[in-house]
């Protein structure tokens, strides 16, 4: 009778429960169901060390159970190995021209990629010409990891205590205070060079190795170079959340639009209006310069976000 | 065994594929969880890169105007390892910052300890 009458109370506080835990005004409830607690069996300080500690049987049910797993796992890892070992038996040959991998699709992109896409970096004409849809994911899900990485590690009143912003203030007041010289002088120097070189690479990214990904990454770590010589408060005086938010949605809203009007102008190559270029010229190859220079600019906001979120948590 | 010689790439990609799968299942450590999903995905990688190579040709960036299929290596494999390599960098960054709080709140990144505590709260 009481068991029922717990079960009914139960079932209607989980939709509270439930509730409360999508408002976030969930601090006490537990993150797994609790186990039904058991009554103590005799009263007094045995019980209380029962309670705190798992009784002999227990221990040896979970110590056995973590045997069981080990050697399931290792059972399970092993047989996906020699698995995967047999598939690589019935491989072709390591670089051999006559890999099924190379098929019909291979052909067209290297034989027509010049043509269609103006791009002499084959890679980047596939991936933000033929592929740019996929690319656009990408930089959207990198966008994604951002916004949850803030989310979770963002510092606002509602997740530091008093202590933490004490100590928040006084790692800044450090930072004010001193100055590593030779950190400093050397960032002088490689901070501009690391800009420059991570430029230089997404506007080459159609004529030779590299583009969005690879130079944003680098202009990225010229950012954190910045921030870990110079401090937050300098680099907050030109780089703010409010800035990242500003140039990252934009940058993903250009690459959207440009590649929508692609998507209704030339989709499936049926006559596109935007100008080829001579091909190996910078300003050649299309909407792929413009694309690149977007992702170039998501990936250093999120590198750069990255390091500050898991380093001071603010932006 | 001669095959799996020469294919050396894809053997060290699956061998490492099964060190990163095997730190994933018996590492207790949460980072050290996270680094094995990290060597999983840097042997898909290998696999895939060493998938595309096609000996005695030329990396796929044109030289001269005639493009022909048969001087270039094939550049698909490219596309995917960069796609795989962002999504990666995305789920490591995520799985670190919920790691972060978690240690935040219970002060151990231990997952079987993680479990117990929170166990433990359920029950008070």
């Amino acid at each position: 009778m009481s068991k029922m009458a717990k079960i009914k109370k139960e079932k209607k506080t989980l939709w509270q429960r439930f509730t409360a835990w999508v408002n976030g005004d969930a601090a006490e409830q537990p993150l797994l169901p609790a186990e039904p607690p058991k009554p103590p069996k005799n009263k007094g300080a045995k019980g209380k060390k029962q309670k705190a500690q798992p009784t002999r049987k227990e221990w040896m049910g979970l110590s056995r159970f973590e045997h069981f797993y080990r050697v399931c796992a290792v059972v399970i890892g092993v047989a996906i190995v020699s698995v995967l070992m047999v598939t690589v038996l019935q491989l072709p040959l390591f670089g051999s021209p006559d890999n099924p991998a190379v098929n019909e699709v291979v052909e067209r992109y290297v034989e027509k990629g010049l043509e269609e896409t103006g791009a002499v970096n084959m890679v980047a004409g596939m991936i933000l010409d033929y592929r740019a849809f996929d690319t656009f994911g990408e930089s959207s899900v990198l966008f994604l990891a951002v916004t949850c990485v803030t989310m979770l590690l963002m510092r606002d009143r509602n997740n530091t205590t008093k202590e933490e912003d004490l100590l928040t203030a006084r790692e800044h007041v450090i930072e004010g205070y001193e100055e590593d010289i030779i950190l400093t002088k050397i960032a002088r120097l490689v901070i501009p060079c690391a800009l420059v070189y991570g430029i230089y690479v997404v506007l080459n990214g159609h004529l030779s190795p590299g583009g969005g990904f690879s130079g944003g990454t680098i202009m990225g770590s010229a950012l954190i170079l910045f921030a870990v010589s110079f401090g937050m408060i300098r680099i907050s005086r030109f780089f703010t959340y409010a800035t990242f938010r500003k140039v990252t949605s934009c940058a993903l809203m250009v690459y959207a639009a440009s590649k929508a009007y692609s998507f209704f102008t030339g989709a499936n190559h049926l006559e596109s209006h935007i100008p080829l270029g001579t091909p190996g010229a910078i300003l050649s190859s299309g909407l792929i310069l413009v694309l690149d220079i977007c992702v170039g600019i998501v990936v250093a906001c999120t590198m750069y976000g990255f390091y500050a979120l898991f380093t001071k948590g603010e932006l | 065994m001669e095959h799996l010689l020469i294919n050396h790439y894809e053997t060290a990609a699956v061998i490492l594929f099964g060190i990163g799968f095997l730190n994933l299942l018996l590492q207790n450590n949460l980072v050290k969880k996270v680094i094995g999903v990290g060597i999983m995905d840097s042997s898909v990688y290998l696999f895939l890169a060493s998938q595309g190579y096609i000996e005695g040709r030329l990396a796929p960036i044109l030289v001269g105007e005639v493009a022909n299929a048969a001087d270039y290596i094939n550049p698909i494999p490219a596309g995917l390892v960069l796609t795989g390599i962002v999504v990666s960098v995305s789920v490591t960054a995520f799985s670190l910052a919920l790691i972060q709080r978690l240690y935040q709140k219970y002060k151990t990144v231990n997952f079987d300890e993680i479990v117990q505590l929170a166990r433990q709260k359920g029950d008070e």
